[in-house]
């Protein structure tokens, strides 16, 4: 027997809910800036803020000490601007190797891929490849640790044209442990050629050290593949359907799947080496969102942006607050309430299936 | 002729799944394939709707080779209700009929009302505009199916390929859906896993056995005990139906057979 209990969708007004979201997500800055060991008053933050606005600035009273001023702007507001940026490319490469994999299960972390890219970036410090690149080095070798990483375990999983969620699972879990290895192995063996970043920093995933130059790289990746991705939102929703049934309904399956693995891994990659592997943020907002919006990727897309944006932000100021004045990796706090989240989507699509 | 395929062959590995198969849809024609499991009713099918590359033959759909054409090109020109029914992801109803109309999308079109209005043309076809808001996650199998049926009418194409599409269903939602695409004045190609509906449904039958046609034509003049029996392995008598005219074949148990 079906369930008397139909599940009817509200139509979402997507104006509203983006604009809403906007307005959280500027309070979260505001708010963010201020928090922290040494805290600021969030009204005295935002006229911080306001000053630096050209234009308007110069009307606003200096009435702010300038250790506070430069804890907000040199310290905490780059912080808080990359945990939106590594947030929301976090979410939105979850929400692509979704549609990549047909799964609500996966994601950059549970994969392997933000290890693969880890591990990559190590091996690119330790042996100076691309350093002719200069400062997008690590980025780069990021880039290709998550790229290799995809394929493999999307080659391995694949039987008989389908994705096996088993497989796919388990081979993430192999893959990540070979890559963890492979970073342990370098970061304790050549601890000097690998500069300010530990192991801690790869596997667990950190903001702090965070500075405006770091920004650059990840936001403009983020824009692109936001940009790319929206305007293939039809072929995104026609994957969901299956190989088949997207190609045809007119997609070209081959092309699209390359172009997202080309996206995901770009998004991971870029994004872990400025913050090392912060887990389940792909997994956790693309689901919510979801929830709040449903399957159609018009809509997945910016919302899962924001709202990782504003997660990953807010996880990272209790990371710093929770055992003042030492600091808690942000990536432990995700994998705190991420992997119960994912135990439980594992057992209730275990029950859709049944 | 509005599909011709020649000489078509397909191998998942080392064994032909699909061995120089040639076969013919005629404007109008609604053209069943029957045969047993893994006989290649579905290879055929998924060749021609390019899930699947052929290994070697040419697939002619209205005088162009479907192989040339852009993925959007041969959606324009045929709809697909495949086996694959289940999606993972939560959508409305309305939402997985729209999906229909991508392939009269370009990359920055968006929908407009006449999107939306055949969209919803196509579910009041089937009886579901109720069920527009409905998550199609929480439908039954006959409603999740007549949802794709929805699509293929909103994809707007005049030849349907239809693959098993009634596999698993209530015998009211089967013959729904065939009298709904009966009803479309469509052109078909189906496997159909039901002798019975392949009769009462098909102007012309294919008969396939271990990835070859073994025989081709009218109902009434394929199905035959002899065939059946050469096809399937089974006895059975075969009578024309006094009401609808068509054939009707019962299948014979052991039990009888050695009585007779």
């Amino acid at each position: 027997m079906r369930s008397r209990f139909h599940f009817t969708h509200r139509e979402p007004r997507m104006g509203l809910l983006i604009g809403v979201m906007l307005i959280i997500a500027l309070i979260t800055l505001i708010f963010a800036a201020g928090l922290g060991p040494v805290s600021v008053a969030p009204e005295t933050t935002a006229k911080i803020l306001l000053s630096r606005i050209p234009g308007i600035g110069d009307s606003i009273a200096a009435s702010w000490d300038v250790l506070e001023e430069n804890i907000v702007i040199g310290l905490r507001l780059p912080r808080v601007c990359l945990g939106m940026v590594v947030g929301a490319s976090l979410a939105v490469c979850g929400v692509t190797m979704q549609a990549l994999v047909r799964n609500d299960l996966a994601d950059p972390f549970i994969l392997g891929v933000s290890n693969g890219a880890a591990a990559f970036a190590t091996l690119g410090m330790l042996f100076g490849a691309f350093s002719f690149l200069g400062t997008y080095s690590l980025s780069i070798s990021a880039f290709i640790g998550a790229a290799v990483t995809i394929i493999f375990v999307y080659g391995i999983s694949r039987v008989r044209g389908r994705i096996n969620i088993t497989q796919l699972l388990l081979s993430g879990v192999a893959i990540s442990m070979i890559m963890d290895g492979i970073t342990n192995i370098i970061t304790l063996s050549a601890p000097n050629a690998l500069g300010l970043h530990n192991a801690e920093f790869w596997m667990s995933g950190s903001l702090a050290g965070a500075r405006w130059a770091y920004l650059t790289l990840p936001l403009a990746v983020l824009i692109v593949c936001m940009t790319v991705l929206m305007i293939n939102y039809r072929g995104l929703n026609l994957l969901l359907l299956g190989d088949e049934s997207a190609g045809a309904l007119g997609i070209n399956v081959r092309r699209l799947q390359k172009m997202l693995v080309l996206v995901a891994s770009l998004m991971a990659g870029v994004t872990i080496a400025v913050s090392g592997s912060i887990g389940f943020v792909g997994l956790m907002v693309p689901h919510f969102t979801r929830m709040l919006v449903g399957g159609d990727h018009k809509k997945v897309l910016p919302v899962s942006a924001l709202l990782g944006g504003i997660l990953v932000v807010w996880v990272d100021v209790a990371a710093r607050m929770i055992i003042t004045p030492e600091e808690l990796p942000v990536g432990i706090l995700t994998a705190i309430i991420g992997g119960p989240v994912f135990i439980w989507m594992l057992k209730t699509s275990n029950r859709r299936k049944a | 002729m509005r599909l011709q395929i020649e000489n078509l062959s397909y191998s998942y590995g080392e064994k032909a799944a699909v061995d120089q198969v040639s076969l013919g849809v005629g404007a109008g024609e609604f053209v069943g394939l029957i045969g047993p499991n893994g006989s290649g009713k579905s290879t055929i099918l998924k060749n021609v709707y390019r899930g699947l590359i052929p290994d070697s033959g040419k697939m002619i759909l209205d005088g162009k080779d479907i192989q040339t054409m852009s993925y959007r090109e041969s959606a324009l020109k045929m709809a697909v209700v495949g086996q694959e029914n289940e999606v993972p992801f939560d959508f409305t109803v309305e939402e997985i009929v729209s999906m229909g109309r991508s392939p009269h999308k370009k990359l920055f079109d968006i929908d407009t009302p006449r999107d939306k209005q055949i969209v919803h043309h196509a579910l009041e076809h089937l009886g579901m505009e109720h069920l527009a808001k409905r998550s199609y996650l929480h439908l039954s199998g006959g409603e999740k199916q007549r949802v794709l049926i929805a699509r293929a009418i909103a994809q707007e194409s005049d030849f349907f390929v239809l693959d098993e599409p009634t596999n698993h269903l209530d015998i009211s939602y089967q013959m729904q859906i065939f009298d709904f695409i009966k009803r479309l004045k469509v052109t078909v190609l189906a496997a159909i896993h039901d002798l019975n509906m392949a009769a009462l449904y098909c102007d012309r039958l294919y008969v396939l056995k271990d990835g070859r046609v073994t025989m081709e034509g009218k109902p009434e003049k394929v199905l035959t005990p002899q065939t059946i029996y050469e096809v399937y392995g089974v006895r059975s008598s075969v009578e024309t139906h006094p009401v609808t005219g068509r054939v009707s074949i019962t299948f014979l148990p052991a039990e009888i057979q050695s009585k007779e």
